[in-house]
């Protein structure tokens, strides 16, 4: 099944956190999150892994997509 | 950098950098203080009138340049914004409000407590309760929407408008005004405070360091990442304030303080709150204006517009207290940021929109 998208581009802190946190409450196999910067991609990331989940990072562009799973 | 430890160290760094630069003359506790700074940069550009506070800070130049030079070299700068800018100014004028009540942005309330300055305590709780009120508002779904890519050119507006002020500080022309006495008198060496800031800039860049954050992401994460920083900055701070005899311990006759607890607590409950709705504190905000955030460099603008009101009108306290114009200004600042909080809620948004159905 694929997993469900988060867009967080863009979004201030602790925005993407948020929206990663609330997205993987809902999905708890897994998320993908789209994030602006490397602030973001590291914020995110390290939330993900404090929650035992594995994260791959993929540049695109001038983004990152963090896939997110167990 | 992104690690804990480097974490720990960018914020020994910035704790050791404080210390130094106040045995090479800045006021005690104020080693750096973002808030004072811009607020005496705004000074010395006449756009406040209070003789004692007026210097062009060359650390807030410093903070910005490196900050900048770093994201060049890291890939980090990123034109962008859009994200609710004139709210953003609105946000900055009231949390340098509130820290002109409190008398210290959150970097120098950490200073003053590594000082021994009890009273700061008062701000320490009042800025606690400010971020765990704004977490309460994150909870709720405040969001000020997201930034959009701009041109890259427009990036390099703040990055020239601070070396501008470099500029205007070094050549000093007669129109800028520079303290004869008081704070704004109280300087380190034009180079020293210079090199200083450029490598706080270029660290806190790199480690993202933030006041604010620590306590916020504790709160709603369990994350400890940036804390880290901020507990680093004290200790170090601490030790060097021992070690240089600056350390001080008591509530009466701190240097650039006042004992009017309340009015301490409430002055960084509206800096705290308002950093956390503007995701990040006021250094924070310089160095994401100079990565490119068009929205913090508006940011900027409000806090040295609210540095300006605060001397002209009276609103900014001193070691006599608070005035009844601060308070005042305190109190309309905690209405209109909490008012900020409660509209952008995700629910009053798609209220306002039509999305939602009454009652629901």
């Amino acid at each position: 099944m694929a997993l469900k998208t988060v867009d967080a581009r863009g979004r201030a802190c602790p925005e993407p956190v948020l929206l990663t946190k609330k997205a993987l409450q809902q999905s708890p196999e897994g998320v993908e999150v789209l994030v602006g910067n490397s602030t973001s991609r590291d914020n995110v990331r390290r939330f993900a892994e404090s929650r035992g989940y594995k994260t791959q990072v993929k540049e695109q562009g001038e983004d990152f997509l963090l896939i997110i799973t167990r | 950098m992104g690690s804990r430890k480097g974490m720990a160290l960018a914020g020994a760094i910035v704790g050791a950098l404080a210390v130094a630069l106040v045995a090479f003359g800045n006021p005690v506790n104020m080693g750096i203080c973002v808030v004072c700074f811009i607020r005496d940069t705004a000074g010395a550009l006449g756009l406040h009138r209070a003789a004692a506070v007026q210097y062009i800070r060359p650390e807030i130049i410093g903070i910005a340049l490196g900050a900048w030079l770093m994201s060049l070299k890291g890939g980090d700068f990123r034109v962008r914004g859009g994200s609710a800018p004139l709210t953003r100014f609105v946000l900055g004028f009231f949390v340098v409000i509130g820290a002109l009540m409190f008398l210290g942005c959150p970097l120098r309330m950490i200073l003053r407590l590594a000082g021994g300055d009890l009273t700061a305590i008062f701000g320490f709780l009042g800025f606690t309760a400010g971020i765990l009120l704004g977490v309460a508002f994150l909870n709720g779904g405040f969001s000020l929407q997201r930034t959009y890519a701009l041109p890259k050119t427009e990036g390099f507006v703040f990055p020239a408008i601070q070396a501008a002020l470099l500029v205007l500080l070094v050549a000093a022309p007669a129109f800028i005004f520079f303290s004869p006495e008081g704070p704004g008198s109280l300087h380190a060496p034009l180079v020293v405070s210079l090199i200083a800031g450029l490598i706080v800039g270029g660290l806190a860049q790199r480690s993202r360091l933030c006041m604010v954050g620590g306590i916020r992401d504790l709160v709603l994460f369990k994350d400890a990442h940036l804390i880290t920083g901020f507990a680093a900055i004290f200790i170090v701070a601490l030790l060097g304030n021992l070690f240089t005899g600056n350390f001080k311990l008591g509530f009466s006759g701190q240097p650039v303080a006042h004992t009017d607890w309340l009015w301490n607590f409430l002055g960084m409950l509206l800096a705290g709150l308002g950093s956390v709705l503007l995701g990040g504190c006021p250094l924070r905000q310089i160095v994401l204006a100079a990565e490119g955030n068009i929205d913090s460099a508006v940011t900027f603008l409000g806090m040295v517009v609210g540095a300006a009101f605060a001397h002209n009108f009276g609103l900014a306290a001193s070691g006599a207290g608070a005035t009844a114009n601060g308070k005042a200004a305190t109190i309309v600042g905690l209405i209109v940021v909490a008012v900020i909080g409660l509209v952008n809620m995700e629910r009053v948004q798609a209220g306002l929109k039509g999305e939602m159905s009454v009652g629901s």
